[in-house]
């Protein structure tokens, strides 16, 4: 099969579920009000509550939520064939990203920009809020130990990609000097610093980059896990305008360059795709597809994460409610057209089936490596570039993402860890460095606790996706809560927060028996702790759309209007 | 069929960098926004030593631009945890 008609019929299906269902959803369900008085307007500070326009909102809202996750996922799970990875991308995008990404956004707007935790609190009660906190932090401690592992599996993987890798923190550094200290305008620095990052690409791959096989004991993938939480740990300590804040925008900007480089490749080569469209012949100790596909692909399908930026930032700046369908609504899209596109790297970037096959010997040996070579092999073909230079391409994207990923997340659990010593009233831990120091303790602990050579973050990674998901079930449900009491339609999200609660349970279930088998007893705790909080989450939902149903449930006013 | 001339061009060019701009600054608005507080707050409290009974050497600078800061008087000591005004002479609650 041509990977032009995959790309075709999953660009249409994500388009026709925006230009459709999202209308539907906007018009019957959200009922959008253009006259509405959005908090950026009615909160206005100029600070967080900004009226925005809408595409400046969107670019905000989809960098922000763009990680390495909407590859990594697809990447492992075409596994099982590429046709339920890529049926669960795109009507996952449809039916389940779009209305719950969209409705964070919706419900947040409604309720004066307050989070989906706090939201939580209102709408289905204090234990219900104090389960998300848990639930964020075991998130936030996953994304750090497991994109840590992907980073190092790629710079391992593919040496060419440390030099222009390590080379985009100095590009940053200098868009950063740039900007604040000697006021350049930012349409130059931007330019500049694309070019340079490009330019880097082609350096690495005259001069790549290896670490020796043993320093200490320890192998080049570890190694690079050690040097990676350092590097992160100073970045986070420093002021966000020097590295953070420039970082982040030109990895905005990469993403949109490297979509871009994927999806006209696919169109110029047209690759075949050799992996079968179900895999009867998975390796052995390959998990069941079903529930295991649901909590594999998170992100690029339905991601609790998203929720956490709809109702955290994005919500805050809408211009008009209405524009609340193309940010959120489209946002989801725009995930899922990641994932989709490292769904046709990893099933047709190969010469034949055998080869496909070699690659994927075991569960997770896939991976981003395969998106990356695979990916590579099409950017060659499709657009004559050296092969090697196309995996490097991919490769620099994938590590930018999980690496600004990584400098956000430890700066978010340096905060929880000041926050909790500030209540404990515990004076060292709150000082900046000392959390830090914490937090990366934490990491490491679950890196190397869950696997000798640092790989535990990989181990993890449906673990991640169970959490994930189980975050989006909280979301979901707060937004069925909300339909119900509205007296509204609330099968759209309802449905979907069933199948999500069944699917991780089950998951979770199956992953209990992995961890047990395999005396890890790190991640059978972590497993435990997320098992109790979804089953609780369950339990909540279903109570609070009871007293949603006799009418007895606190809705905000905002939400009834 | 009107054409667009360079003033159109200029405009769309303009706003393209306003996006691009826009695009950069906001995520971290909010902790700009933090930041400059912290400082303010920080430079009150330099103004304000002389009277709150903390010997300033730079008093006689510093004295000058209390009228200024009046205004902002009482969002500072509430934020420093003091819900009326230390201050006698100044009755901002």
């Amino acid at each position: 099969m041509s990977s032009i008609a995959l790309m075709i019929v999953g660009l249409a299906t994500m388009a026709a579920g925006f230009f459709f269902y999202s209308k539907f959803i906007a018009e019957k369900i959200y009922r959008l009000d253009p006259n509405f008085r959005t908090p950026a307007h009615e909160l206005r500070d100029d600070i967080d509550f900004v009226p925005t326009n809408k595409f400046v909102l969107w670019g905000h809202h989809f960098t922000s939520v763009a990680g390495a996750a909407p590859i990594v996922g697809p990447a492992i799970a075409v596994i099982w064939g590429w046709l339920p990875a890529f049926l669960w991308v795109t009507l996952g995008t449809v039916f389940f990203a779009g209305v719950h990404d969209f409705g964070a956004l919706w419900a947040s707007v409604r309720n004066k920009g307050k989070s989906i935790g706090t939201l939580t609190g209102t709408v289905i009660g204090n234990r219900a809020r104090n389960l998300f906190l848990v639930v964020i932090f075991l998130l936030l401690l996953m994304v750090n130990a497991a994109f840590a592992v992907v980073i190092s599996n790629l710079l391992v993987a593919n040496p060419a990609s440390v030099i222009p890798t390590w080379g985009a923190i100095i590009v940053a550094l200098c868009i950063g000097q740039a900007i604040y200290r000697f006021k350049v305008s930012l349409f130059w620095p931007s330019i500049i610093g694309v070019v340079v990052l490009y330019s880097l690409i082609f350096l690495g791959q005259s001069y790549p980059i290896t670490l020796p096989e043993s320093v200490l004991g320890l192998g080049p993938k570890a190694q690079w896990i050690i040097l990676l939480f350092s590097y992160a740990g100073i970045a986070s300590l420093l002021p966000v305008w020097v590295l953070l804040q420039p970082r982040d925008y030109i990895n905005g900007l990469q993403l949109f360059v490297g979509l871009g480089l994927v999806y006209a490749a696919v169109l110029f080569s047209a690759p075949e795709i050799v992996a079968p469209a179900i895999n009867h012949d998975v390796p052995a100790g390959t998990p069941g597809i079903v529930p295991l596909l649901f909590v594999t692909i998170a992100c690029g399908a339905i991601s609790g994460f998203h929720g956490l930026v709809a109702s955290g930032t994005s919500s805050k700046q809408l211009d008009k409610e209405t524009d609340a369908r193309f940010v959120g609504y489209f946002g989801a899209v725009g995930e899922g057209m990641l994932a989709l596109a490292a769904i046709i790297a990893c099933t047709a970037g190969f010469a034949t089936l055998g080869e496909w096959q070699g690659v994927y010997e075991k569960f997770g040996s896939g991976g981003v490596v395969a998106f990356v070579n695979g990916g590579g092999q099409i950017l060659a073909n499709g657009l004559g570039l050296d092969s090697g230079l196309g995996s490097t391409i991919l490769s620099v994207m994938a590590i930018l993402f999980a690496a600004t990923t990584m400098d956000t997340g430890l700066r978010l659990q340096r905060y929880v860890v000041q926050e909790a010593a500030e209540i404990a009233g515990i004076k060292p831990m709150q000082k900046g460095w000392i959390a830090t120091l914490i937090a990366l303790g934490f990491c490491l602990a679950l890196a190397f606790g869950a696997g000798g050579d640092g790989s535990g973050g990989m181990v993890i990674w449906p673990l991640f996706g169970t959490t994930n998901q189980l975050l989006a079930g909280l979301t979901l449900s707060i937004l069925s809560v909300i339909l119900i009491k509205l007296r509204r339609p609330a099968w759209f999200t309802a449905i979907p927060l069933v199948f999500l609660l069944v699917m991780s349970v089950l998951a979770l279930l199956v992953q209990l028996k992995q961890f047990y088998e395999a005396e890890n007893w790190l991640l059978l705790g972590m497993d435990i702790v997320i098992l109790v909080a979804a089953l609780w989450v369950a339990l909540e939902a279903a109570m609070a759309m009871a007293r949603g149903a006799e009418g007895t449930a606190t809705v905000t006013e905002g939400g009834s209007r | 069929m009107a054409t667009k001339g360079p003033r159109d061009e200029k405009s769309s060019l303009e706003r393209f960098a306003a996006g691009l701009q826009e695009f950069y600054v906001a995520p971290y608005r909010r902790s700009f926004a933090r930041a400059r507080r912290d400082e303010d707050d920080l430079f009150m409290l330099l103004v304000f030593a002389e009277t709150l009974g903390v010997p300033n050497p730079a008093a006689c600078y510093t004295m000058e631009l209390m009228p200024v800061l009046y205004e902002r008087f009482h969002d500072w000591h509430r934020r420093m945890g003091m819900e009326r005004s230390p201050l006698d002479h100044i009755g901002c609650c």
